[in-house]
């Protein structure tokens, strides 16, 4: 990655050449478009009103995020901090509708999301929404390729995905080049490194081509130099292709390199 | 199509839950091998039972049979004409088999039946049981020169060969016959003559006119050297044993002769008792045959048993057998032949119906071992649920992350139900070549387990067959490995459902 600007600034073009036609195949197509793509630059991409979760520990309930208030724009870099434990993931779990709030709501868009039925929030955070994590989440049985190409698979049925696979796998290749990767394209993710595992945990996010980023202490796991070359790739990826990023990690430092960060104190947000 | 990546990868990189399936594949094998084998046993008795038995039999309800067969011949006819293919009546009657063994008398307890040796063969399999060549071409009670088998001829020459048969024949009675003077010359103290069997008295025998010959003047013209008794087939068993290494040894040979005493017709009956010479020996492998039935010409038995009218010269019979037309309904004919009769006087039977409650129970077996088996099978299923339980345990993991990229609950459930129903595809697999495998390989399998227990699988010297019999069932493995992809699957149901079920945040805080 000797120089991720350019190579990412090539990304966008083949991200946008391949894969905006068949965004409007989806029966959900038009709602979701709409979704991702709103009316005026003036609507935030992401809202959040008011957030209540809390868990049950026996009988016992811990109330994790008490009324949390958010804003993020198109094309912004967030970065919430926190202490260990504050419910920073929680709030990311919520954010990328893998759980429901006990109250409040989180809008996408002009679109409120939080209380979607499960099929379309399955296909939100399919399409429309990368995730990635600490611990990488790559699934052990698959090559990177493959898990690079997971959600394509998920979100396109067995005859629509074979009849793809090659446009799927060439642009596949090209995003797992682009992060440094070409070289690892058959091996298990075990037979790799921390960082190579963050990239491809990275390219995973990035094909289905979402306008938002989830990051849950993407560096966390890895030492200083890797977690910087991993910051690099979000920042470019923010900077170059306006992908919004909401990124959440414990390093003040690493919190640093964000447009904004917002403080997680007591369940609820400090500026 | 992740779905289907996922299960093959889990069915390659997860050994254990090979080798929960192994149970599968071993329950599959054995309810093959089981049901070919039982199957086998059935078809094989069943061709023996129809072999002697023909498709209907007809037959009267008393010993001393029927009037007029050629009557009864020509009503069945009439009743059930266009089903026929052929007729041939017997006289079927309870008697005593005696011969001598190394200058002592045995005795057999045997069904004395009497055949016409010319319409016999259409009726049933009978000539092909013999063990001459020329009497399984064309039946004859005349005693042969020699060239009766010596090897086995049903066993495909697997049995040991039976040497005393290369001297049955002629040869055998005139060096016999040379033996039994050399002996009386000898010692003849021991010639003293038995008494001569009571001849018949005439006021007992129905048709009284009838002059019977008496033995002492037979006997005065009879040379046995040169001449034979009427001739007899014996039921191979009755007169030989197997040794444990299955090789048979025969207390008499064709050429011997035998003493037969039954009971006349007519009240009260009378017991009458007449020389045989054996001409040759009937081997069916059903042992309740080959071990009770003795045939003797039809004519010369209701002869003895005063069945033939002396006036006109009509028998008397017992039984009439039917041979029905390729195709034919053998119960249709059964129930018309019942309605046409009456039934107190007359019997008719399907072959199936003589042999009913074994041909039941066999079928009653195969039904018990199979819900056994099927058991078995079912107990690996809760083996597949058990390791399946561990399966989705250890990857909660994967299961959270598949559901972040977008997976719905009932594709996740759809990954381990698919996943079940490849284990149970790859078990029944290996199963059903393996089952077909030992199945091909029967006999030498058992042959092995016998060499390594030391005890013989399968004792040639009670089953009167060489080797095991079997017969693969198509449908009936199709319905085996049917049985176990269900199981496979329902027991992947509920690991699945669990899985189905994982919340994706508890499964992705794991670490």
């Amino acid at each position: 990655m000797s120089n991720p600007a350019t190579s990412l600034r090539h990304t966008t073009e083949v991200k946008t050449a391949v894969f905006e036609p068949h965004c409007r195949f989806e029966t959900l197509e038009q709602e979701f478009a709409a979704l991702a793509m709103p009316p005026s630059e003036t609507q935030k991409h992401l809202r959040v009103v008011d957030l209540h979760k809390s868990y049950c520990k026996g009988s016992l309930e811990v109330p994790v995020l008490r009324g949390v208030n958010l804003e993020v724009g198109r094309g912004e870099f967030v970065a919430v901090v926190g202490q260990s434990g504050c419910g920073k993931s929680t709030l990311l779990h919520l954010l990328g509708t893998l759980d429901a709030p006990d109250k409040g709501e989180i809008y996408y868009g002009a679109q409120r999301v939080d209380n979607l039925p499960a099929a379309q929030r399955d296909h939100l955070r399919n399409r429309h929404i990368g995730m990635i994590f600490q611990f990488y989440h790559l699934l052990p049985e698959l090559n990177t390729l493959e898990n690079v190409l997971f959600p394509l698979m998920i979100g396109h049925g067995v005859g629509g995905y074979l009849r793809r696979r090659g446009e799927f796998r060439r642009r596949a290749k090209e995003l797992l080049e682009l992060l440094g990767l070409s070289h690892r394209v058959k091996h298990r993710p075990r037979e790799l490194s921390g960082g190579e595992m963050q990239r491809a945990a990275i390219g995973r996010a990035l094909i289905s081509n979402p306008s938002l980023l989830l990051a849950d202490e993407p560096t966390g796991n890895l030492d200083q130099a890797t977690g910087v070359e991993i910051l690099q790739i979000l920042k470019d990826l923010n900077r170059r292709e306006s992908l919004t990023i909401v990124m959440v990690t414990h390093d003040p430092l690493i919190a640093a390199q964000a447009d904004r960060i917002v403080r997680l104190v007591a369940g609820r947000i400090e500026e | 199509m992740y779905k289907l990546l996922l299960c093959w990868r889990y069915l390659r990189t997860r050994y254990i839950a090979l080798a929960s399936i192994i149970s599968v594949m071993l329950g599959v094998a054995t309810m093959i091998v089981v049901n070919s084998v039982m199957e086998g046993f059935t078809a094989e008795m069943q061709k023996r039972i129809h072999g002697i038995v023909s498709d209907v039999v007809f037959e009267a309800r008393s010993l001393d049979g029927m009037p007029d067969a050629q009557w009864h011949e020509h009503r069945i006819r009439q009743v059930v004409g266009e089903e026929i293919e052929g007729m041939s009546s017997t006289v079927v009657v309870p008697a005593m088999l005696s011969f001598q063994h190394g200058g002592n008398w045995l005795t057999r307890q045997v069904q004395l039946i009497g055949i016409d040796e010319t319409t016999q063969s259409l009726v049933s399999d009978f000539s092909k049981y013999l063990q001459h060549p020329e009497n399984r071409r064309t039946m004859s009670f005349q005693l042969r020169e020699g060239g009766y088998d010596v090897q086995d001829y049903q066993s495909d020459g697997e049995a040991p060969p039976r040497t005393q048969m290369t001297e049955a024949g002629w040869a055998h009675r005139r060096r016999m016959t040379r033996l039994k003077n050399f002996q009386e010359r000898m010692n003849p103290a021991s010639t003293e003559k038995p008494k001569p069997p009571e001849a018949l008295s005439p006021s007992a025998d129905p048709f009284a006119a009838h002059p019977l010959t008496g033995p002492e003047e037979d006997k005065a013209r009879f040379d046995p050297e040169n001449e034979q008794h009427t001739g007899a087939v014996l039921g191979i068993a009755m007169i030989s044993f197997r040794t444990p290494e299955g090789e048979d040894k025969f207390l008499a040979l064709p050429g011997d002769d035998v003493k037969l005493t039954f009971p006349t017709a007519g009240q009260p009956p009378k017991v009458v008792s007449d020389n045989f010479t054996i001409v040759d020996f009937y081997e069916s492998k059903m042992s309740e045959y080959d071990a009770s039935f003795v045939f003797v010409p039809i004519r010369k038995l209701q002869e003895l048993r005063g069945m033939i009218d002396p006036t006109t010269g009509v028998a008397m019979v017992n039984a009439i057998q039917i041979k029905l037309k390729p195709g034919a309904d053998g119960n249709l004919v059964r129930d018309k032949l019942r309605a046409a009769f009456p039934p107190e006087l007359y019997g008719v039977y399907t072959w199936r119906d003589k042999q009913g409650p074994l041909l039941a129970a066999v079928n009653m077996e195969i039904t018990i071992l199979n819900v056994l088996l099927f058991l078995i099978i079912a107990v690996a299923g809760f083996g597949i649920l058990a390791i399946f339980f561990m399966i989705v345990v250890e990857k909660t993991r994967d299961i959270g992350i598949l559901k972040s990229l977008g997976a719905s609950s009932r594709s996740v459930m759809g990954i381990f139900l698919g996943y079940g129903f490849s284990l149970g595809a790859v078990g029944a697999g290996v199963g059903l070549a393996l089952g077909l495998l030992m199945v091909r390989y029967i006999n030498e399998f058992a042959a092995l387990i016998g060499r390594i227990t030391g005890r013989p699988v399968f004792d040639p010297s009670i089953y009167y067959f060489y080797k095991i019999p079997t017969v693969v069932l198509p449908g009936t493995v199709m319905w085996i490995v049917a049985g176990a992809l269900l199981i496979a699957v329902a027991a992947s149901i509920l690991p699945a459902r669990r899985a189905a079920r994982l919340h994706p945040v508890e499964a992705l805080r794991y670490e």
